[in-house]
């Protein structure tokens, strides 16, 4: 967990290494286009704030070190600290990532474990047809296609996160309510793909658990079948499920940064864009490293929850401590 | 192996024949046998072969140069490919259009002019090209013969360059990156999950971590980040191979996985241990035992990677950060239609996605057939 921490925060100062110049030729350049001469004490201060004459190996530690008191520099376009812009905007990358996850385990379970108790029916097929589509269109395309669609045949836009009349408005019920209505398009763009690998997971292992002989032990005793499906079978199929997590949060976050950008969304997609076309290398920089973070933490969860699904998880670490 | 071969033959009666041909058999026959009772598989199989067969000679298929403007036609939609003129049959033609501009959305309209008619041809004579940069040609696949004529099955984009001959120069990088990626992941895998499996020990702990970390990290911001620090200096080709190697940086982790649990897996197994006590080295026992054994399986694993990376080189160059201009790929085919406003007129800009589409869905039935295909003596 702290190795992965730390090569996450090796790779992110690669990623801001990783453009020819450093901060302050960029800034000074930047300031000249708009005329401006840059004063030699500020230069200084900055130079002394990222220790930007020294070896990368000084500069990666000093980097490293106001990364964990969050001091993560200034944004060069907006010269705003770059914890005050990640603050607006981590919130609903988070949000989405969080409820597109419960969407797609919602989505997937039910339908998952009807795939594989009607095997061969109709049902069946154009679960498994639309799944095969699903996972084959990326979700930033998916995004145009509903976007086409949305605007096409109804008329409406459906980007973004709020009404117009409602972006700059103070936070309320009616706000709130508004963000309610704009979230159903981004979940399920970001979270098509991940539900259609979920169902042919969940699909597999239940008609895997389906065949054993408890399973037709308990039928032939008379078990009744609504019972005896989420007894046993589900609860065992739900598992390696939920140990997918793991790989499921990056692609979600990865997805949602692209789905952003297509739909505008508020979040830190659009934010990581703009920071890269700018060559604001801090801002983006930083936004790799709470994306990562959000990977990691979303994992441990995983790891705990799994934990209190899989008895056997817990019976183990027992076993093991004692 | 044997009891599975025992079990695999479900009817001891059948002819002789046939189960005296499926033990001759050798492994890859078998695997063979079973990949092509797998329908959408050979589906998938058979639309990629002609796809790439296009992308290899996309200059010959596509009926114009990928930057040849037509000033006079900007958004023309797709003209229909029509067999019947004034009511009788004759040979595939297409209408011309005129144009007008609307005085109230300023737009220009089209109107499908039926006194122009351009005939389709076969192995017509058009803009000369040179193939793979090397061969002098001016035959394209169809085309148009008349004089003035035009044929724009696709529509044409914002500065009036076919949609069609775009997209078709466009699927040879579309198409190349998976391959050329995925075979960098290949020997990168290969090489560290060997080690990391083989050696054990401290390179196995470190290697392991090193995958770790690059799972967790989401993809696609990293490699956006990682492809804006390419030099805006450095020339198509230079770029192309950049991003390849961008993408399988870290789309070689997977593969590594698999390499270092068959390893594992298989380094207790009893015939490596008979080979082992039969006096034979190390490194003829990897090449000659262990690699043939999991071979079947990198070859599934590679297959489903495929369409993951021609995806990552789609949203990079949608964004922007990907191949740039004047080369294309389908992906920076799409930029223009991230504006809702152009998308909704001129529908047709979507094409490139369906194509997209299309060809990750052929990789997944292929990758699905060759797993299901890969350990043929398992029923």
């Amino acid at each position: 967990m702290l190795v992965t921490l730390l090569g996450i925060s090796i790779l992110a100062f690669i990623v801001i290494q990783a453009p020819p110049g450093d901060y302050l030729d960029i800034y000074i350049q930047q300031l000249r286009e708009r005329g401006i001469e840059t004063d030699r004490e500020e230069l200084a201060g900055l130079e002394a704030r990222y220790g930007l004459n020294q070896p990368v190996l000084v500069q990666y530690f000093k980097w490293m070190g106001n990364l964990i008191t969050l001091d993560l520099g200034k944004s060069l376009a907006t010269q705003q600290e770059v914890i005050d812009i990640l603050g607006e905007r981590v919130p609903l990358t988070a949000m989405i990532t969080l409820l597109t996850t419960v969407f797609t385990f919602a989505v997937a379970i039910p339908i998952g474990i009807f795939a594989a108790t009607h095997q061969y029916s109709l049902t069946d097929y154009s679960v498994s047809t639309l799944g095969f589509i699903g996972l084959a269109t990326p979700n930033f395309l998916l995004a145009l296609i509903l976007m086409f669609l949305a605007s096409r045949w109804l008329g409406v836009s459906i980007g973004g996160l709020y009404s117009p009349e409602m972006v700059t408005a103070p936070f309320s019920l009616a706000k709130l309510w508004d963000l309610i209505k704009h979230l159903p398009v981004p979940i399920i763009v970001v979270g098509t793909a991940g539900t259609a690998a979920l169902i042919r997971i969940m699909r597999a292992t239940m008609l895997d658990e389906l065949r054993k002989q408890y399973v037709i032990t308990a039928r032939s005793k008379g078990v009744e079948e609504q019972r005896l499906l989420f007894k046993y079978p589900v609860r065992i199929a739900v598992n390696p499920l939920v140990s997918t997590i793991g790989w499921l949060l990056p692609e979600i976050i990865s997805g949602e940064t692209v789905t952003a950008i297509v739909l505008s969304l508020p979040t830190v997609g659009p934010l990581l864009l703009t920071a890269l076309l700018q060559q604001d290398m801090y801002l983006a920089g930083s936004i790799i490293v709470v994306l990562s973070l959000l990977t990691v933490v979303g994992t441990l969860l995983s790891d705990l929850l799994l934990a209190v699904v899989d008895p056997r998880i817990r019976m183990e670490r027992k076993a093991a401590a004692a | 192996m044997s009891a599975d071969v025992a079990i695999a033959v479900k009817d001891p009666s059948g002819p002789d024949q046939l189960q005296e041909q499926y033990f001759i058999a050798s492994q890859w026959q078998l695997v063979w046998r079973k990949f092509r009772r797998h329908h959408l598989a050979v589906l998938g199989m058979s639309v990629l072969a002609v796809l790439y067969l296009v992308a290899v000679f996309a200059e010959f298929f596509a009926p114009y140069d990928k930057l040849l403007r037509n000033t006079d036609l900007r958004f023309a939609p797709p003209q229909r490919i029509r067999v019947f003129h004034e009511g009788r049959l004759t040979a595939p033609f297409v209408y011309g259009y005129t144009t007008e501009r609307n005085l109230e959305t300023f737009r220009e309209e089209f109107t499908v002019d039926q006194s122009q008619r351009f005939r389709i041809g076969l192995f017509v004579r058009g803009g000369e090209y040179r193939l793979w940069g090397l061969f002098k040609s001016d035959l394209h696949f169809f085309g148009t013969r008349d004089e003035g004529g035009y044929v724009y099955l696709f529509g044409t984009e914002r500065l009036g360059r076919d949609v069609l001959s775009r997209i078709v120069i466009a699927s040879r990088i579309s198409l190349s990156v998976g391959l050329v990626g995925v075979f960098i992941a290949f020997i990168l895998g290969c090489l560290l999950g060997g080690l990391s499996g083989y050696l054990g020990g401290w390179v196995d702990n470190v290697i392991q971590r090193v995958v770790e970390i690059l799972i967790s990290v989401p993809t696609i911001p990293l490699w956006l980040a990682l492809s804006a620090a390419l030099p805006a200096t450095w020339s198509i080709v230079a770029v192309y191979f950049g991003i390849t190697v961008i993408l399988s940086l870290i789309g070689w982790t997977g593969l590594a996985r698999v390499v270092r649990g068959k390893l594992l897996e298989l380094r207790e197994a009893d015939f490596v241990l008979a080979a082992r006590i039969a006096g034979k080295q190390e490194l003829p026992i990897i090449r000659q035992h262990l690699l043939p054994s999991f071979a079947s399986y990198l070859v599934v694993d590679i297959s489903l990677r495929i369409p993951g990376m021609i995806l990552g080189e789609t949203a990079l160059s949608f964004l922007g950060f990907g191949i740039r201009p004047p080369a294309v790929s389908l992906g920076s085919l799409l930029i223009d239609s991230q504006n809702v406003a152009t998308l909704t007129t001129h529908p047709w800009m979507l094409l490139p996605a369906l194509l997209v589409i299309v060809i990750v869905l052929c990789f997944n039935f292929v990758g699905d057939g060759l797993r299901d295909s890969a350990d043929p003596y398992h029923q």
